[in-house]
């Protein structure tokens, strides 16, 4: 007969509520560990979607997301015609915020030629941009729903496509609109500050200005050979994806990464130490009935399984709380909660070594029960 | 008393601690349990009884003398058998003031588990525990957990799992402290009955004056020792 089982069978009531507990320190430890790789995946959504093999950006500069970057737009024309590279097109990228229909919200604007690279990877929604002005493709983490309109810098935009899982690395919402509009959004200037630039005499501004290209290259070409090309040219640099996904997760989130990682650890390392604490007062609490067990004559694995299955058996129950929980709740948080198969198999891992580790201590009192505890009153 | 003894201590010393702080607990200790025969051992608060049975359970080491337990030397200066634990399922059953039923066991659960921790299969022992269980007329508690067992039924319940490996020698430590007189002498008869029957030493530590009369045989310890034996019927 189980031991472990008829006693937790005994006490369901007292074993549900811990296992509950146990579960929404879980919760959040998975929760935490969600959050790391949803930071990372938001960090590469953009330059995976928009399937971009080459960067080309401002000499001297790691841009456009780790650093600033501002090339002139007909770059992407000398581009195309280095061999190897198969289209290429202009890249702006500015943080906005817009009223919305929910109210008040923030937009990372990204700006692309339609029919060149640099567009989004597929819509779930509507239709993709064409040659039309003032219109949108929006990520449906912004809240704009399909014919939605807003205004952005001078112009009113209306939502024409929305695509899913389009964040930039801090989290904000993709919206795609075309170059020009884009540009225009950027660089050009109000009419009072125009006109005061013109009086002073400035040349008009210049709005043929992207802050990267991105380039497709032929299939076989190698892009750290064509990346070498383009960094021949005095006032350019290049990237190749892979270069650039390195720099976002090395780079841009790596202080995210990093506390949430540190904090990840703590909390497990505080879910170790309630785990043990919690199976330790439920050992003490049968102080009696291990004396008694010891004095009939239970071998130390019987009183050590005891306390090992159970200690499982709630790591076990509060593993699958917790994930319950997380998975009920994680579409809420305002960033990506990436919790994939490998995920939830390590931190099932890590919990069970948890119980293991932290039954150590309470086997190691139990089996010092004198059983002399179970005579006398 | 004819038969070899079932237990047996011979000048059986126990003493806590060393030089001026030393407590002798007890001194030359001699006792012999015969089957079948039920003795009581009475004393006041620190005359040893506890040490006494503490050291014929195995629990705890005497520091002179020696013991045997169903005819096997068991002490002599040091333990003569390794594993202490088998020879407690095996020959000892134990019945305690409390009852000590496991609380999350029902009543034939706790009975089966002396059985499968001795090895024996788990249907096999619930079998056994219910016709145990039966034997001793609690038979239709069975399944009743020990917080639903009033004490004379706990008290069964506990003789039925001292009994379950059928040990040669049953140590009892105020099995009936908890029970009003009259259910005190039923739990004392059944128990002279099972000595009878299965011809085990019963060792009984007790207060209880309203049962002195169900004892074969009763020993008085005073500071340690052997103060005097009576025998009840002869």
């Amino acid at each position: 007969m189980n031991l472990a089982l008829a006693d937790i069978r005994h006490g369901i009531g007292r074993f549900l509520i811990t296992c509950v507990g146990i579960g929404l320190l879980l919760g959040v430890a998975l929760s935490m560990v969600g959050i790391y790789q949803g930071v990372v995946r938001e960090a590469l959504a953009l330059t995976r979607s928009l399937g971009a093999e080459l960067w080309v950006v401002e000499q001297g500069t790691r841009g456009p997301f780790a650093e600033a970057s501002r090339v002139p737009g007909d770059v992407r024309e000398m581009v195309a015609r280095i061999p190897g590279v198969a289209a290429a097109g202009g890249l702006t990228l500015r943080t906005a915020e817009a009223e919305g229909p929910q109210g008040r919200i923030r937009l990372q604007v990204v700006g692309y030629e339609p029919g060149r690279p640099g567009g989004p990877g597929s819509l779930v929604e509507g239709r993709a941009l064409g040659g039309a002005r003032f219109e949108l493709v929006a990520d449906a983490r912004s809240g704009l729903p399909l014919g939605a309109t807003l205004h952005l810098g001078a112009d009113r935009y209306r939502v024409v496509g929305i695509t899913r899982g389009l964040v930039a690395s801090g989290g904000d919402p993709l919206v795609f609109a075309t170059l020009r509009d884009s540009q225009e959004m950027q660089f050009r200037q109000a009419p009072p500050a125009a006109r005061r630039a013109l009086a002073a005499g400035a040349l008009p501004a210049v709005t043929d200005t992207v802050n990267a290209v991105v380039a497709v290259l032929h299939p076989g070409a190698d892009p750290s050979a064509v990346a070498e090309t383009v960094r021949r040219w005095k006032h350019l640099s290049a990237l190749t994806a892979a270069e650039q996904e390195d720099l976002l997760t090395r780079s841009v989130v790596q202080r995210a990464r990093m506390q949430l990682g540190i904090f990840t650890v703590v909390l497990l390392f505080v879910s170790g130490v309630i785990i043990a604490l919690i199976i330790y007062t439920m050992t003490m609490d049968k102080r009696r009935e291990i004396a008694t067990l010891k004095l009939i004559g239970a071998p130390d694995r019987t009183i050590a399984g005891l306390v090992l299955q159970q200690a499982m058996l709630i790591g076990a129950f509060g593993f699958v709380a917790g994930l319950v929980l997380l998975l009920s709740v994680r579409d809420h948080f305002p960033r990506a909660v990436e919790l994939g198969v490998f995920e939830v198999a390590v931190m099932a891992g890590v919990t069970a070594t948890i119980c293991l580790l932290a039954s150590v201590l309470s086997i190691r009192a139990a089996l010092r029960i004198d059983p002399q505890q179970a005579l006398g009153g | 008393m004819t038969a070899a003894p079932l237990v047996l201590l011979e000048g059986i010393a126990k003493q806590f601690g060393t030089g001026e702080t030393a407590v002798r607990a007890l001194s030359d200790v001699n006792l012999a349990v015969g089957p079948g025969e039920v003795v009581g051992l009475k004393g006041p608060s620190g005359s040893g009884k506890s040490t006494l049975l503490n050291v014929i359970a195995c629990i705890m080491a005497p520091s002179a003398g020696r013991l045997s337990l169903a005819g096997e030397p068991i002490w002599d200066e040091r333990y003569l058998v390794r594993d202490l634990r088998r020879l407690r399922r095996e020959r000892i059953g134990f019945i305690f003031q409390f009852h000590n039923l496991l609380p999350f066991l029902t009543a034939r659960d706790n009975v089966a588990l002396a059985m499968t921790l001795a090895g024996q299969p788990r249907a096999q022992a619930r079998q056994r525990a219910q016709a145990l269980l039966e034997e001793l007329e609690v038979g239709r508690r069975a399944d009743a957990m020990p917080a639903r067992l009033s004490g004379g039924e706990a008290q069964r319940v506990a003789i039925a799992r001292a009994l379950a490996n059928a040990p040669p020698i049953i140590l009892a430590d105020e099995p009936t402290a908890a029970l009003d007189s009259e259910r005190a002498r039923v739990a004392m008869d059944l128990l002279r009955r099972v000595a009878r029957e299965r011809a085990a030493a019963v060792l009984v530590v007790t207060h209880d004056e309203k049962i002195f009369d169900r004892f074969d045989r009763m020993v008085a310890l005073r500071d340690g020792r052997v103060e005097a034996e009576v025998l009840r019927s002869a």
